[in-house]
C-alpha cells in the first residue's frame, strides 16, 4: 500500500528526471539550497570536514599544554594570537575552551550532524530506492539550521571573552553564571543558540529520514530486506526524535537561569562577593536533561557507524552479514536502551543511591546487544575472502575499536568502580576508543566506500592504505596509554598535572599520548588531499565498483535528479546475497528476481 | 629567508603536480585500474593486520610492565579493598574479552584474505550459536551486577555507626575548608547569606551549636580505624572531592549537601613505609631531581574532580592519617569558630 502510494506520489518526479536536460538549474539552487539529497549529503560532508579541522587543531593545542606544560610554543601562539597564547603559552581558560569546543564540535558537528547528514541523505534514498528524501524542503532546512549552527560555534571562537569553556556537558553553575569564568559570559550564549539550532536541524532531519524510510520504500523493499545502514539509520532517527528535544528544554530553561534570574539550576550560591538570590533550583536537574539527550547521543553517533561497517564487511568479506535479524534486533535493543541508561554519568553527583544501582543494571544490559553485534562481525569475516578495500579496513578498525572500548565501559557501568575513575582519563580514553574511533573509522569507511556515489570517482587505494595504517596505530597510541593516565588517578580537565607531585611520573605517558596524536591529526592531510585531489581528478568510477547488492549502485554514474530514469527498481531479494551457491557470481544484487526455488536470505530457519 | 621558504613552497607544489600528471598520464598504459584491490593487496594488507595484532597485544602488555609501578597504591581505606578486589575481577573478565576478540578479527583478517579464486562461504544465520553468545555475555553480567550492587549498597548506605566523625568538605573556586564538628560533637548549621571575608564558609552566626566548631584549610587530619563521614558542600559550582588514594570521590553541589563515607586503614607513616610507595616516590623524586625541583613524600591528598574554572587543576588539600591519639591532640590546638571571629 504505502509502496503504491509512494509510486503515484512520485509519478510526476518521474517525468521530471527525463525533463532534467530541458531545463537549467542556476548555481544557487544546485548548490547552494539545493534541495537533492545527494547535493545536500556533500554538503554536510565538507562542513563536517570543516568543522573536523578546526576541532583537530584545538586538540593538538591542548595535548601539547598537557605534555609540556610551561613550555613555550610558536604554533601556539601563532594560532592562539597573544591575549590567549601570550609567548606561546597557553592560558588556563583557553586551554578550557579548547577542550570545550573540541568536545562540542567533535561529538554534535561531525559525528551527529557530519555522519547521520552525511550517509543518511545519501544512502536512505538510494538504498531504498526513492528518488529523494520525503521533503526536499525540510531537508534542505535542516542543512541550513546546520550550517547557521556550525557557523555560530565558530564564530564563538572570536569573541572578546572567549567561547563556551565549561567543558561540553556545560553544568551549571558554572555555565550559568558569568562571575565564574570568562567562557560563561557571551561565548556560552552563543554555545547555547548555536546548540539549539543545532537540535531544530538534527529534529528535522531526523522526521524526514524516518518518513522516508517508512513510506518511500520501492516495490519488494520488505523492512527485513531493507540493509542494515537503513535499519541503523532509522533507529538512530527515532533515537534522536526521542531525546534531543529534552536537550532543548534543558537548553532553555539555562537560558532562562542565565537571562531572566530564574532559579530552575541555581540555589545557595555565594559568588563574585555576593549572594545570590536564587534559591530552589538543583543543578542535578540539568544533569538528568542534559544526559537524557547525552547518552543516547553516545548512540546517536554509534549506530550508523555500526550500519556503514555491517554494510561494508559484508561487500567485502564477499559474505552475507552473519545475523541478519539478530543485528536488527540488537540494534533495536541498544536503542530502545540507550534512553534508559542516562543516569550512570551521574553516580557520584549526589544523586540517590539507589537510582545508582538501576542504572548499573540497564547499562550493563546494553553489553549483551553489543557483544551480539562483535560476535556476529567475527562470524562474517570467518571463512570470508576478504578484499582489503580502504573501507575494509576502516571497518575492521571499527570492530577493533569497538571491543577495546567496549569493555571498559563494563569497569564504568559498575557504579562501585566508577567513584574511583569517575572524569578521571580513563573516562577520556574509554569514551574516546568505543565512540569517537569507532565513528571516525566509520565514517572514513563510508567515505572510501561510498566516494564513487558522492562524486563519481575512486579515491586513491594507496594513499588509503596509507591513512589508514598512519590513524589506526596513532589512534590506539593515543588512547591506550591513556587509560594508564586514569589508573594514576589524573583527573580530566586539569591544564597542566605538575601542580600535584604525586602526577609527576606519569608526565612521559603524556608525552608519548600527544606524539601520537600530532601525527595521527597531522596524516589526516593524506586523506583530505585524497579527498580533494579524487573529486577532481580521481579514475572515473565504474557502476558498481565493490560488486555490491544495494540498490544505489543501480543508478547511472551521474548525479540526475530522481536518481533513476525511468521507472524505479524492484527489488526481490535481501541486500545480502553473497557467495550464494547456485550463482554464477559472488553477489546478486537486489533487483534480480529469486531463482525457482530460491529462498530470500535473512528469514528464520 | 621568508621569500626562500616561499619559492621552495611553491617548487614543491610545482614538482606535485608534475608527479601527478605523471601518475595520471601513464594510468592509460596500464590494464588493471588503480583502484582495484589486486591478490597482492589483500595478501600485503592480511599480513600486516596480524602483525598489527600481534604487535598491538604484545605493545599492551609491555606498558603494563612499563607503568604497572605507577599506578596509584593500595587503597588507604577499608571499603577500598574491596573496590580493588572487585576492580581486579573485573578487569581480568574484560581482558580477556579483549584480548581473545581481537586476536580473532586480527587472525581471521590474515587467515581468510581474500584471493581470486576463493569462495567465501554462504553462512547467514545459527539461531543456536546466536543464543551462545547472547547467553555468556548475559552470564558474565549477572555476577558483575551482583558484586558490583553489593559493594555500592555497603559503600553509599548511610553510616549508623554511633562513634563516627563528621566532617564538613567546603568547596569554592579554588580551594578546600574542612570543618570539624567541637565539644558538642555536632556541626552548626550555615547560611550562604552570612559569607564574608571573616565568615568564609558561612557559618550561621545566631546558631550556638557551631559556635566550637573547627574550620582549617591546606590540610585536614583524620584517626585511622574510624568511620569518617563527609558532609560536602560547594559555595558556588559543582567541584567534586576526589581522594584517589581513598577510592572516594562525591560531588560538590551547591544549594544541596551531598556525603561519602569511608574508614581509613593506613596512617600516612605506614603508608610512606609501604613498599610500593616507597619505590613509587623513589620514581618520583629522581624526575624532580632532574628538573631541580625539591624531593617530596607520599600524602594523601584531596583534589578537584569536576571541571570548575580557571584553576580547578590546583585546588589541592593535603589529608593526614594518624593514631587517634595525634588526631585528637592536633584538633585541641585548632581555633574554634567563634574565637576565630571575635580574634579577628
Amino acid at each position: 500500500m504505502a509502496n503504491a502510494h509512494s509510486a503515484d506520489l512520485h509519478a510526476g518526479h518521474h517525468d521530471h528526471a527525463h525533463d532534467h536536460d530541458k531545463h537549467h538549474e542556476s548555481f544557487v539552487s544546485k548548490y547552494i539550497f539545493s534541495m537533492d539529497h545527494k547535493m545536500i549529503s556533500r554538503q554536510y560532508l565538507i562542513t563536517a570536514m570543516v568543522m573536523a579541522v578546526i576541532a583537530a587543531i584545538m586538540s593538538i593545542i591542548f595535548r601539547l599544554q598537557i605534555a609540556w606544560p610551561g613550555e613555550k610554543f610558536a604554533f601556539i601562539n601563532a594560532v592562539m594570537g597573544d591575549k590567549w597564547g601570550k609567548d606561546g603559552i597557553l592560558d588556563p581558560n583557553a586551554y578550557l575552551a579548547m577542550v570545550t569546543i573540541h568536545g562540542t564540535i567533535m561529538v554534535f558537528f561531525l559525528l551527529t550532524g557530519g555522519l547521520s547528514g552525511t550517509f543518511a541523505n545519501l544512502l536512505i534514498p538510494y538504498q531504498i530506492g526513492a528518488r529523494d528524501m520525503a521533503s526536499g524542503f525540510l531537508n534542505m532546512l535542516s542543512y541550513w539550521f546546520f550550517f547557521l549552527s556550525s557557523a555560530i560555534m565558530v564564530g564563538s571562537l572570536f569573541i572578546e571573552d572567549g567561547p563556551a569553556s565549561g567543558g561540553w556537558t556545560v553544568y551549571p553553575p558554572l555555565s550559568a553564571l558569568p562571575e565564574a569564568m570568562p567562557g560563561s559570559k557571551l561565548g556560552m550564549t552563543l554555545w547555547l543558540i548555536s546548540m539549539t539550532l543545532f537540535v531544530v536541524s538534527s529534529l528535522l532531519g531526523g522526521i524526514n529520514y524516518i518518513v522516508t524510510i517508512i513510506n518511500l520504500r520501492t516495490k519488494g523493499m520488505k523492512m527485513t530486506r531493507l540493509p542494515l545502514t537503513v535499519w541503523s539509520l532509522l533507529i538512530t532517527a527515532i533515537v534522536g526524535l526521542v531525546s534531543f528535544p529534552v536537550l532543548v528544554s534543558c537548553v532553555v530553561l539555562l537560558i532562562c537561569d542565565r537571562s531572566l534570574g530564574t532559579s530552575f539550576y541555581l540555589s545557595d550560591i555565594y559568588i563574585g562577593g555576593r549572594p545570590l538570590d536564587n534559591v530552589g533550583g538543583s543543578p542535578i536537574l540539568f544533569e538528568h536533561l542534559f544526559w537524557f539527550l547525552g547518552h543516547p547521543e553516545v548512540y546517536i553517533v554509534l549506530l550508523p557507524s555500526l550500519g556503514i561497517s555491517s554494510e561494508v564487511i559484508s561487500v567485502n568479506s564477499r559474505k552475507p552479514i552473519f545475523g541478519y535479524r539478530a543485528m536488527i534486533g540488537s540494534m533495536l535493543a541498544i536503542g530502545f536502551l540507550s534512553c534508559i541508561v542516562w543516569a550512570h554519568h551521574m553516580f557520584v553527583t549526589g544523586m540517590s543511591p539507589f537510582l545508582g544501582s538501576v542504572f548499573v543494571f540497564t547499562t550493563l544490559l546494553i553489553a549483551i546487544p553489543s557483544a551480539v553485534k562483535v560476535f556476529n562481525y567475527l562470524t562474517t569475516l570467518w571463512k570470508g575472502n576478504i578484499q582489503f578495500t580502504p573501507a575494509m579496513l576502516f571497518s575492521m578498525g571499527l570492530v577493533s575499536s569497538f571491543i577495546s572500548g567496549g569493555v571498559t565501559g563494563i569497569i564504568l557501568a559498575d557504579s562501585t568502580l566508577d567513584i574511583q575513575v569517575h572524569d578521571t582519563y580513563f573516562v577520556v580514553a574509554h569514551f574516546h576508543v568505543v565512540m569517537a574511533l569507532s565513528a571516525i573509522f566509520a565514517m572514513f569507511a563510508g567515505v572510501y566506500h561510498w566516494f564513487p556515489k558522492l562524486y563519481l570517482r575512486m579515491m586513491n587505494k594507496k594513499l588509503g592504505y596509507l591513512h589508514f595504517w598512519l590513524t589506526f596505530i596513532c589512534a590506539y597510541g593515543v588512547f591506550i596509554p591513556m587509560h594508564f593516565v586514569g589508573l594514576a588517578g589524573v583527573p580530566r580537565r586539569y591544564y597542566t598535572n605538575s601542580s600535584f607531585p604525586m602526577f609527576d611520573n606519569i608526565a612521559d605517558i603524556n608525552v608519548v599520548i600527544t606524539v601520537f596524536a600530532i601525527i595521527g591529526v597531522t596524516s589526516q592531510i593524506i586523506f583530505i588531499f585524497n579527498f580533494f585531489y579524487s573529486m577532481f581528478r580521481g579514475e572515473k568510477a565504474p557502476q558498481n565498483p565493490w560488486n555490491s547488492n544495494t540498490l544505489e549502485w543501480t543508478t547511472p554514474m551521474a548525479n540526475i535528479h530522481g536518481n533513476w530514469p525511468g521507472k524505479l527498481p524492484v527489488v526481490h531479494r535481501w541486500a545480502y546475497d553473497y557467495s550464494k551457491p547456485g550463482a554464477d557470481k559472488d553477489f546478486i544484487p537486489q533487483t534480480v528476481p529469486l531463482a525457482e526455488g530460491e529462498e530470500d536470505g535473512g528469514g528464520a530457519h | 629567508m621568508k621569500l626562500l621558504i616561499l619559492i621552495g613552497l611553491i617548487l614543491l607544489i610545482i614538482a606535485v603536480h608534475q608527479l601527478l600528471r605523471i601518475i595520471e598520464l601513464s594510468r592509460e598504459f596500464r590494464k588493471t585500474t588503480e583502484w582495484q584491490v589486486t591478490n597482492n593487496d589483500n595478501s600485503f594488507q592480511g599480513k600486516i593486520m596480524l602483525l598489527f595484532g600481534i604487535v598491538f597485544i604484545a605493545l599492551f602488555f609491555y606498558q603494563i610492565h612499563l607503568w604497572g609501578d605507577k599506578m596509584l597504591p593500595t587503597s588507604g581505606s577499608e571499603h577500598g579493598v574491596h573496590l580493588d578486589a572487585l576492580w581486579d575481577f573485573n578487569m581480568y573478565m574484560i581482558l580477556t574479552a579483549f584480548i581473545i576478540t581481537n586476536a580473532i578479527l586480527f587472525y581471521f583478517a590474515y587467515k581468510y584474505r581474500g584471493r581470486k579464486d576463493a569462495v567465501a562461504a554462504y553462512y547467514p544465520h545459527n539461531s543456536k550459536l546466536e543464543l551462545l553468545w547472547t547467553s555468556i555475555p548475559a552470564a558474565a553480567l549477572t555476577f558483575v551486577v551482583i558484586f558490583g550492587l553489593k559493594s555500592w549498597h555497603e559503600i553509599t548506605s548511610p553510616s549508623t555507626n554511633p562513634d563516627r566523625i563528621e566532617i564538613e568538605l567546603y568547596a569554592k573556586q579554588f580551594d578546600w575548608t574542612a570543618r570539624y564538628a567541637g565539644f558538642d560533637k555536632k556541626l552548626g548549621s550555615t547560611d550562604y547569606r552570612q559569607i564574608d571575608g571573616k565568615n568564609m564558609v558561612g557559618m550561621d552566626t545566631l546558631d550556638a551549636t557551631g559556635f566550637d566548631d573547627i574550620i582549617v584549610k591546606n590540610e585536614f587530619h583524620i584517626p585511622v580505624g574510624k568511620e569518617v563521614v563527609f558532609k560536602i558542600r560547594s559555595r558556588d559550582v559543582i567541584h567534586s572531592a576526589y581522594m584517589p588514594h581513598f577510592r572516594a570521590q562525591m560531588n560538590c553541589v551547591p544549594g544541596m549537601v551531598t556525603e561519602f563515607k569511608f574508614t581509613p586503614i593506613k596512617t600516612t607513616e605506614e603508608m610512606r613505609k609501604d613498599p610500593y610507595v616507597v619505590n613509587l616516590m623513589k620514581g618520583i623524586n629522581e624526575l624532580r631531581a632532574k628538573k631541580g625541583e625539591e624531593p617530596v613524600e607520599f600524602d594523601y591528598q584531596l583534589m578537584c574532580n569536576k571541571i570548575c574554572g580557571a584553576s580547578h587543576y590546583n585546588m589541592q588539600m593535603t589529608i593526614v592519617v594518624e593514631s587517634e591519639k595525634d588526631y585528637k591532640n592536633w584538633l585541641l590546638k585548632q581555633p574554634r569558630f567563634k574565637k576565630r571571629v571575635a580574634s579577628k
